[in-house]
Formats: structure tokens, sequence, C-alpha cells
């Protein structure tokens, strides 16, 4: 309490010579002076009645167009109705009941202002701001009330107790943050929603199938330069939670020259004459990545310019995303179709907490 | 001449080469009516035959002084320019028919710009590489009018090309000064070419991938979408978000900030 006592204090110097000059530097004679306020000049519609009766007329169009724009409104919802059957209608409905709405509420406020500036009293006064530090009683009758507050409830005195308060308010809030977890749409499921986000509807022989239509794919299909967008075979609007499983699931599939392929040893396994898999979720936030570039093998994901090399293990070169797109190891069933040789090896998509890095 | 001939008994100076004229007139007229429909299908048959190969010389002579340069006298590309041995009919008439080639000079992406060859001369280049490696061939006029499923070629859309070209087909930004071109303004027969032949940065969609109805689904999606005016307003080019708020923050904000001023303004 003394340390207060003493910047009030301060404050009180400070304020002895009419300002506050906080940390400012002031030169005496280098100060901005005060301007004053400038003379009061009258009016046209003071001066002159014909300007004071065109300003009254042109309040009283505007009040005029308002109605208009109103009884517009309403006419154009009548004259112009929208057809549930044809979406084309909806545009000269909106466009010709908002022109009316609009017409009406600007021109009302139009003249409103227009009557003010022109018509109303024209007088200029003058608020003095009142000062805003209260006055030395009202301080120090603040200050006798904390005081005496502290002495009466031993909140300074009684260490142990304030300091353990401190760290219960603290843990308070705590299990409202974990309740979030249950937010993840997963754990509706039942289960680990960060064992979820583990894994994707790709199993050991599912097909790789064309999206949308869902039609597997052979591997002689792919020509070298192409890029075909994949989902996993057996999935479709009808599917439990479809959407959550096709954003986890959905997968790019390019050939490239096989020579062209950069590939680590222990994935050499993972591609099939030069035909590579890749998650198309980005590993930054999530984005679907999809812009491949077919000489480049440059895919870049739209939302944040992340750009992953295709040709060498669709490692990051460009772009704030900091792991490599997950990869899907696949290969060719008898039926010569492409197949999944497992799920992916790690978890597709951005990071989450109990994600090992 | 004959009538006056008759009136006068004597014949007419002109009746001998009016009489030759008819008789060849007639004569040829036979001849062609004969072999119209006489030899209808292999007349046109060998016509065409000649004519096809006449075009295969005329596109490599074409070839030689506009492509060669870069592509090699005998297509098989230099460090300019790639082997077009197997890019089919369907490249070049997109390629040159877009006047995207030739390249006015190296750069990112070749952009497209004023048609520097007439058809026929098109059609020659696309007949002289075809001849020379085969590959995906011109499209059939049905597929390009725009009758095919406007929903499923949307979807097809989205899914495979939207990326890039924008939900609507007004283009996109790529990396390293590269782009995906507006679609509003391609001819069908180059959309339909582009699909199949995967031009510059664009991935091939053969027709394994995307079958020829596929194709004109997303042809007619296209075309749809150029015809039907936007429901909700203005579209701004259908850009997206971003063009859209910037239009946002300079007229809308615009609009507050002048009214503003005339509200705190005084009068005079």
């Amino acid at each position: 309490m003394t340390n207060s006592d003493q910047r009030s204090d301060e404050d009180a110097i400070d304020v002895q010579g009419g300002y506050s000059s906080g940390i400012a530097v002031i030169d005496p004679e280098d100060s901005f002076t005060d301007p004053g306020i400038e003379p009061h000049r009258p009016r046209k519609t003071d001066l002159f009645p014909e300007a004071e009766k065109r300003s009254a007329r042109t309040v009283v169009a505007w009040m005029v167009l308002s109605a208009i724009g109103a009884v517009a409104a309403i006419v154009a919802y009548v004259v112009f109705p929208i057809d549930g059957h044809d979406i084309s209608t909806v545009r000269p409905n909106n466009l010709f009941l908002g022109l009316g709405i609009a017409l009406s509420l600007l021109a009302l406020g139009i003249g409103a202002v227009h009557w003010a500036r022109q018509l109303m009293v024209d007088e200029e006064t003058i608020d003095i701001r009142h000062p805003q530090r209260g006055s030395e009683e009202a301080q120090a009758g603040a200050l006798e009330v904390l005081d005496a507050a502290n002495k009466e409830s031993g909140f300074g005195r009684r260490t142990l107790i304030r300091r353990s308060l401190i760290g219960a308010a603290v843990l308070t809030p705590l299990p409202g943050i974990v309740m979030l977890r249950d937010l993840a749409p997963l754990a509706t499921q039942g289960g680990d929603p960060a064992e979820l986000l583990r894994h994707t509807m790709w199993t050991a022989g599912t097909r790789l199938t064309r999206d949308p239509d869902g039609t597997p794919i052979k591997a002689s299909d792919v020509q070298i330069g192409s890029a075909v967008h994949v989902i996993p075979e057996g999935l479709t609007n009808e599917t439990e939670d479809w959407l959550n499983k096709k954003a986890k699931a959905v997968v790019l599939v390019v050939r490239l020259e096989e020579e062209d392929l950069i590939e680590a040893e222990e994935k050499k396994s993972w591609s099939y004459h030069g035909i590579v898999a890749y998650s198309k979720i980005c590993t930054h936030v999530g984005c679907p990545v999809a812009l491949v570039e077919q000489h480049t093998h440059h895919l870049l994901c739209p939302c944040h310019q992340s750009t992953f090399d295709v040709a060498d293990g669709a490692k990051v070169i460009f772009g704030p995303a900091n792991r490599a797109l997950p990869q899907l190891p696949i290969a060719v069933d008898d039926e010569g179709y492409l197949v999944a040789q497992s799920d992916f090896h790690e978890p597709v998509g951005p990071s989450f907490p109990e994600r090992a890095l | 001449m004959k009538r006056t001939a008759k009136k006068t008994g004597r014949r007419s100076p002109l009746a001998s080469v009016a009489l030759l004229g008819i008789g060849l007139l007639f004569t040829g007229g036979a001849y062609v009516v004969v072999s119209q429909t006489a030899n209808a299908t292999s007349a046109s048959a060998s016509a065409s035959a000649s004519t096809a190969s006449d075009l295969v010389d005329e596109g490599q002579k074409l070839f030689s002084a506009n492509c060669a340069t870069c592509h090699g006298t005998s297509l098989e590309g230099t460090g300019s320019g790639p082997s077009l041995v197997g890019v089919g009919a369907a490249a070049v008439s997109f390629q040159v028919g877009t006047g995207r080639m030739p390249m006015a000079n190296q750069g990112a992406q070749a952009p497209a710009k004023a048609v520097q060859f007439t058809d026929e001369q098109i059609s020659a280049l696309a007949a002289y590489v075809a001849a020379n490696g085969g590959g995906p061939e011109i499209p059939d006029e049905s597929l390009l009018q725009g009758n095919g499923d406007a929903a499923h070629g949307a979807e097809l859309f989205r899914t495979n090309c939207a990326m890039c070209h924008n939900v609507s087909g007004a283009g996109g930004a790529l990396t390293e000064g590269k782009y995906a071109p507006a679609l509003n303004t391609v001819t069908p027969q180059h959309i339909y070419e582009a699909m199949v032949t995967g031009p510059q940065n664009m991935p091939v969609f053969s027709d394994t991938n995307l079958t020829s109805t596929d194709k004109q689904d997303i042809i007619t999606y296209l075309l749809y979408v150029r015809e039907n005016a936007s429901p909700g307003g203005i579209d701004l080019g259908n850009l997206g978000p971003v063009a859209e708020g910037l239009f946002l923050w300079i007229f809308g904000l615009g609009i507050i900030v002048a009214f503003t001023v005339w509200l705190a303004s005084k009068s005079n």
C-alpha cells in the first residue's frame, strides 16, 4: 500500500503544471499553440430566405424519394416473384427489392442529415472536458477502503491462503479446456480422437477408385503425365460419416517417368512402374493439395502456397508446410487394378497434439 | 440463236459454236452426274487420300520452316523444345490453334496469343505430326456441342480441374510464374484437346481416366457456366474472395468514408 501512496504523490506533482507530461520532452518555444476556435460563419440558409426555402424543398424531395423507394420495393417484390424451380428468378427479385429498400433508407438518411445541416439551429457551443482525475478526498477514501479490506481479510498477511487461492483459480478453467477434446467430430463415434486421426479408410487390398464416380483404376490406364484423383473403393455419399472419411482418405495418383522418381530405399516398393500415390491433405493446415504440374512435378497447395515435389517423396520445397505428404503404398491386384498395400504409414494432414513428430 | 436460224432458214455463224457449247455442257454434266452417283465413295476416298498425303507434305514444309528449330527436324525435340513424337493432331490443333505455338520467347509458360497460321496450315501441321508417331486425334464434333450432363460435368470439373482453373473456370496462379488460364473464351474443341494432351504443365486426362463422355459433360458444364448469368448478382469475374474483398474495401468503404466526410463537413 505504501507503494501506491508514493505513486499517487508523484502523479500529484506532475499534475501541478496543469498537464501530465508523461515521458515526453516538451520544449516551451517549440510547443504547439492553441489556435482557438474559428469564428462562426453564418450559413447561406441563415442569410437568404430563398436558400432556406430551397433547402426545405430539397429535404422534402428526399423524403418523397424515400417513400417512392419503399413503394418500389413492394412493387418489385410482387412483380418479380421467386420461382422455386428457376434460380434465375432470384436475381431480378433481389436486385429490385434491394434497390427499392436501399433508396428508401438512404434517401431518408440523406434528407435527415440535409435538414440538420441546412435548417436546424446553427449554434456553436464549447463543452469543456471535465478532469479525469478524481479529487484528493475521493482518492484517499478509496485507499482507506482498500486498506481496511486488506486488514480485515488478512489477504496481504496470510500468504499461504493467498497462494493456494491463486493456484486453485488457475486450475478451475482447465476441465473446460480438456472437455474441448470431445468437440472432435470423430469422438462422437467413441474411442480416442487422436487414434482415429492416425488411421484412414485405406487397408491392404483396398482398390483405388476415381473420385467421384468410384470406378476402379487399372495401372495400364494411368498414362505418364496423368493425374488421377482417387478415393478408396466403397466410399460413397451413403457411407456413414463419408465426408470425414473422404477428407482423410483422398489421394492423388500421378505417373512419372520411372527414372525421374527419387525414392528412399525403404519406399522403393511403394510405387508401381512410376505410379505414385500421395495423400491430398496438406500437412500444414489440411487444405486439399491438388494443383499438380506435369513437367516440374510440383504439387501446390492453393491455401498457403506450400509446394511439394511429387518426384522426390512429396517433400516440401516451398511454403509453410513442415512435413512431406504421406505416401500411400500401392500395388496391383490379379486383375491389374491398383490397390493399396496398407494404410498410410503416418497420420495424414496437419499435426495434432498427440502426434509424435 | 437457234430460233433466229429457224426463222431465216439460214445458219447463223454462231450456231455451230452454240451447238458445240451445248454438246460439251451435256457431256460434262452427264459425266459429273454419273461419276457422282456411281463413283461417289471411291472418288471421294481417293481424293481425300491424295489430299492427306499432300497435307502431310505441306505440314512437313511448314514444320521445317516454323517449328524445327526447337522441336527438331524429325520431331525428336531439342534442348529448347520437347519431342513431338506421339503428341498427336490434338496437341498441334491446341497449341497452334490458340496461338501458344510458335512461342514468342522462352518463358515460364507459353501464353495464348494471336493465331499465326490459317486453319488449313494448322490441319497440315497436325497431319504431319500425327503421321509421325500417332497420338490423340482431334475430337469428334458430336462431343463438343455442350449437350451432355452438366451436373456430372460439374462434379468432375470440381474434382479434376477446379483446383487450378477455379470452380467457374476463371483461371488461377501456379508456381514460379505459371498459371492455369481462364476457360471462359476457350472453344470446346480446344478444351477437349487440352484435356487429352495435357499441354505444358497441365496433367493429361486421357480417355482411360476421363472417358470421352466425361469430357463431353465437362464441356457442357463450362458452356453452361458461360451462358447462364450468375443468379447471385455481379460475379466480379468469379475470381473468388480476394477480388470480392478488394471490391468491398475500395468501393464499399469508399462510399462510407465519403458519407462520413459529408456528414462532418460544415455547410456553406
